[in-house]
């Protein structure tokens, strides 16, 4: 039994060959991990582990390091309203209340039909735009009661899919590189010759890519 | 070459200043390392000398001066630079030590009294001495579960953890097991395990001992103890045969606690967890306090005592149970006495009994090894190198078994080496191996083929070839199977020495002592000293008189001797042949053959249950006097607690034993042995002396040149079948671990482990029971594939906990091949 789709497989065997060392592609295959299943599950970092070639003790402590790898189940839309000095001012408060009392949760909950997950987040970096939310880390500014309500709407009806993926997809446009165009992956250790800007005068190139 | 010429350019000391005192410091080095050297203490929790810093915990902050004024800075992450000027105890420095330690008990619980590491405590201490003195922190602190498993022998309380990456740091760097990592972030970071995948290494314990807090506690040692309550002694490990060294502590006469102690030339501070938790099995309450005797003939009762080893057996006084040995000495026939084991105890009790065989038993049938080693005179005679060679060789040789399991600390040693780059390791081996990651190269062969793979390497165009002929060499050798021929292992000895003459060897013996025993002469046709009974040294000759003629068995002969009924005593000096000895009908066969059967043992064993007299045996921690390791290092060992009821040191009893048999062995105290060993044996005469450094001293030299056997051409393969690899884990079915109740559980489950391949060929699920048929016998077993077992090979744990492997080994063959069968095809269970 494997985590990752036959798909995330092929993915994830072409992210780590751009590194030199395979443990480089741990945050990556994070991500594709939580593009999977919408978060990270502890299968994932099991997998994760052993296509590293690390423990998942690792992969965990990496992982858990960042806020945005979710570790438990969350919503398909996560929505994160600022409550920060400026979205306060603004009303962040009632902002948050109104949406509280139109999904039936807490903030920090996750509605029963599994659709939204709703936090409050520290500043978002669009204090002129106040208050602010962030659903999936996509920007809403100014948001006020019935803007809210409309964004629900519009989401729950699939009206924002083409701007607004489901949680854990960082970008629908997945960079490929071709193998022929990689750096090579030549590991620190291997390296023997200074750096090229420094080798500059020396007649032999560096590297042995 | 520009880091050559560098090196060459640079000076070979930096002269610093510390708290206005000149210091030479070594290029390099850390500004704390060179106090510690001067002699000044900087206050520290995350620093530890033997892994790499990393500036966690901010303590050892000191005013440092580098010509642009002086700034705090951790002293643990800034090497010292030319006119340097460090101060340790200015104001801001102070201050400084100050804040931080207020800054680290604004989390840590005060609980000092129910903690274990109260009185020990580096926290503790520094608080006291360096810390202001009051909090200003009146809020309620962090709460966690207080202690949570996070391995079978490691609790984990996250209340008094600081976060220093000591365990962590540890445990990714030193063991190469990264089973521990912080999680979280910020005021939530906290060491953990992943869910379900505990911190099962080896070394786990050594977390403990760094710890630098209460946070990591050991479950054998947990509210056993107070510090200031335990006695202590310095002394060597010797539950393998690297011989860490290590402190011994004990309360109200009971071992609760061994500590590594750090020296340079063997475990710098490291120990496994066998070694460490091992004195749980000197506390055990199944060890023999009496001398046994057997109620009725041994022949007859072997059902009584499969049923109930103990009920056979009549506790008795040792004046009787020595007269009856005596009288069954007097009564055996010329030739007819034989001596098994002795590589247990010390130097001294292997000095002893090799004495005692020789001079008033009057028999060369001696063997400390139990035909799982190499043979004795290659062991003692091959050119030795020490563990540091072996760190720091060229190319260093590994063909031996997994020495991960079988010599932990050696493991770390060489893996440390391997990453420092200090050499290269190249492996051959059967299987995968806790090395084959540091390895630049791992040749993976057929069990008993090493030898054959090697030949083929050097004498073809391999590059190996010049690797070893043009560098520094150090080969470390082992038994890497028992069911293969110790032959096998010497041809591995010849093929180099014909080829790589400036190669030498790192004899990977595994028995606690065994190097100690065959240094004493416990092997037929060899005495102490390293020499051989043909020449006998001359001091040698003139304190033990004449010696007995002929060359005696090998524990193989003996037991073959015994089982044709040659043999009218047998010894077993700590010898367990019915668990230990690979073949294991032959093992059977000789101590039921065998006329009256002595074990000085510390527990019954199974052949201790099979024995006439059991004589009770005095094991580590209760007797001092010196242990050899395997690079042949003298050092010594510690007497701590009383043996329990009337057992008594193995040398004691052969002086005993030696009066009664109308003989007499010389000594009187342990003291006197060690001096007539210095006296008579020319490799011992610096090494023993009544003031053994820590180190140690290495015994080098030996009397002789070993004769290497001829090479052969690998044995034929069967084509159907598997050639069988007996390897060895930590946790095994040993004595050691199943009278340790903190490693009793560990010990590990048999299976025989097949490639994935060879698995498909036998055409059953991993994890299914099979058939396993050798040319000498069959078990039932399951099968698991390994992708780490070399094809063709099939790997089962020896010796195993109930499964007797030994079962399908005939030790005369020069390898074991094996068929696999799956009933009529159909899936058992």
């Amino acid at each position: 039994m494997s985590f990752f789709s036959e798909e995330n497989r092929t993915l994830a065997r072409e992210i780590i060959g751009r590194y030199p060392k395979r443990r480089s592609a741990m945050i990556p295959l994070l991500h594709v991990a939580q593009a999977q299943a919408g978060w990270v599950t502890e299968e994932a970092m099991v997998e994760i582990a052993e296509l590293v070639d690390t423990t998942p003790a690792e992969v965990l402590g990496t992982c858990s390091f960042y806020e945005m790898f979710k570790r438990e189940p969350v919503g398909k839309y996560l929505v994160n309203i600022c409550a920060t000095m400026s979205c306060a001012l603004a009303g962040a408060a009632e902002l948050m209340e109104h949406a509280e009392e139109r999904l039936g949760v807490r903030a920090g909950g996750t509605t029963p039909d599994g659709l939204f997950t709703l936090a409050s987040a520290e500043c978002q970096a669009a204090c002129t735009e106040a208050p602010c939310l962030q659903v999936n880390y996509r920007y809403r500014y100014r948001v006020d009661t019935d803007g809210f309500d409309q964004l629900v709407d519009d989401l729950a009806a699939g009206a924002l899919d083409d701007e607004i993926p489901p949680h854990g997809v960082t970008a629908r446009v997945r960079q490929h590189i071709p193998a022929g165009r990689a750096v090579g992956a030549v590991p620190p250790e291997a390296v023997n010759e200074p750096p090229v800007w420094i080798a500059a005068s020396a007649s032999n190139g560096a590297g042995s890519a | 070459m520009s880091d050559a010429t560098a090196a060459e350019a640079a000076p070979s000391t930096v002269e610093v200043t510390i708290n206005g005192v000149a210091v030479d410091a070594q290029p390099g080095e850390l500004v704390i390392a060179a106090a510690d050297r001067a002699g000044v203490h900087i206050p520290r929790f995350c620093y530890h000398e033997r892994m790499s810093p990393v500036g966690m915990c901010r303590m050892c902050l000191v005013e440092i001066d580098t010509g642009r004024g002086p700034q705090l800075q951790p002293s643990c992450m800034v090497p010292v630079s030319p006119q340097m000027v460090v101060d340790t105890t200015s104001e801001r420095t102070q201050r400084a030590q100050e804040g931080v330690l207020e800054l680290l008990l604004i989390n840590h619980p005060l609980d000092c009294p129910v903690c274990d590491k109260g009185g020990e405590c580096p926290l503790q201490d520094q608080t006291m001495a360096y810390g202001p003195g009051e909090s200003r922190f009146v809020e309620e602190k962090r709460h966690f579960p207080k202690p949570i498993p996070i391995s079978d022998l490691v609790h984990l309380d996250r209340e008094r953890c600081i976060l220093c990456d000591r365990c962590t740091r540890f445990a990714d760097e030193v063991a190469g097991d990264p089973l521990i990592d912080f999680t979280e972030r910020g005021n939530e970071t906290q060491v953990l395990t992943f869910p379900g995948e505990p911190f099962s290494s080896y070394f786990s314990g050594n977390t403990v001992q760094i710890c630098p807090v209460g946070a990591l506690t050991a479950s054998p040692y947990r509210f056993k103890a107070r510090p200031w309550d335990l006695v202590e002694t310095e002394s060597t490990c010797t539950t393998c045969a690297v011989g860490c060294r290590i402190a011994v502590q004990s309360s109200r006469n009971e071992l609760v606690r061994y500590l590594g102690v750090d020296i340079d030339p063997v475990n710098h501070g490291w120990l496994c967890d066998k070694g460490r938790f091992a004195f749980g099995s000197v506390g055990s309450p199944d060890r023999v306090t009496a001398p046994l005797q057997a109620r009725t003939p041994s022949s007859t009762t072997s059902d009584i005592a499969d049923a109930e080893p103990l009920r056979r057996f009549q506790p008795t006084d040792w004046a009787s149970a020595l007269g009856a040995v005596a009288g069954a000495v007097k009564a055996a026939r010329p030739g007819a006495i034989a001596v098994l084991g002795g590589a247990r105890g010390t130097n001294e009790d292997a000095y002893a009994w090799s004495k005692l065989a020789r001079t008033v038993l009057r028999t060369d049938h001696v063997d400390a090894q139990l035909s799982d080693g190499l043979p004795a005179e290659l062991a003692v005679g091959l050119p030795a190198a020490t563990i540091d060679e072996a760190c720091s060789a060229d190319t260093t040789l590994l063909v031996c078994g997994d020495l991960r399991e079988e010599l932990p600390v050696l493991h770390l040693r060489l893996r440390g080496a391997a990453r420092a780059g200090t050499t290269r390791l190249v492996e051959i081996a059967p299987t995968t191996t806790g090395l084959t990651r540091n390895a630049v190269r791992s040749e993976q062969c057929r069990g008993g083929e090493a030898a054959s793979v090697l030949r083929n390497l050097l004498d073809g165009d391999d590059p190996l070839a010049g690797e070893l002929a043009s560098g520094s060499v150090v080969v470390v050798l082992g038994r890497s199977s028992v069911s293969e021929s110790a032959e096998a292992t010497a041809e591995v000895a010849a093929v180099i020495s014909a080829r790589v003459p400036h190669a030498r060897f790192l004899v990977a013996a595994r028995r606690g002592n065994v190097r100690g025993a065959l240094d004493m002469g416990l092997a037929p046709g060899l005495l102490p000293g390293r020499a051989l009974s043909a020449s006998p040294p001359q001091e040698l000759a003139a304190t033990w008189g004449e010696l007995p003629g002929e060359r005696g068995h090998d524990a193989t002969g003996i037991l073959a001797a015994a089982a044709a009924g040659e043999i009218d005593v047998l010894f077993l000096l700590g010898a367990d042949p019915l668990t230990d000895f690979p073949d294991s009908m032959l093992a059977r066969l000789g101590v039921s053959g065998a006329g009256t059967v002595v074990a000085v043992d510390s527990f019954v064993s199974q052949s201790a249950a099979e024995a006439d007299i059991v004589l009770p045996a005095a094991v580590f921690g209760e007797k001092s006097g010196t242990t050899t390791n395997l690079e042949g290092r003298v050092s010594a060992v510690g007497e701590l607690v009383t043996a329990p009821g009337s057992a008594r040191p193995d040398w004691m009893i052969a002086a005993e034993l030696a009066v009664l048999c109308g003989g007499d062995l010389g000594f009187l105290s342990v003291d006197e042995i060690t001096a007539e060993i210095a006296s008579v044996c020319a490799t011992h005469a610096s090494a023993i002396g009544p003031d053994l450094a820590a180190d140690g001293v290495v015994a080098s030299g030996a009397a002789f040149e070993p004769e290497f056997p001829t090479e052969h051409v690998a044995p034929a393969r069967d084509a159907y079948g598997l050639r069988l690899v007996c390897s060895r884990k930590l946790y095994d079915g040993g004595v050691t671990v199943s009278q340790t109740p903190a490693l009793a559980s560990l010990a590990a489950d048999t299976v025989m482990r097949v490639h994935p391949v060879d698995l498909e060929r036998v055409g059953v699920e991993s994890g299914t029971e099979v058939e396993v048929h050798s040319d000498r016998g069959a078990l039932r077993l399951p099968i698991v594939a390994d992708a780490g077992i070399a094809r063709g090979n099939v790997v089962v744990l020896f010796p195993s906990p109930h499964i007797d492997v030994g079962a399908l080994i005939d030790v005369t063959a020069p390898v074991t091949d094996v068929r696999i069968e799956t009933r009529g095809g159909e899936v058992p269970r």
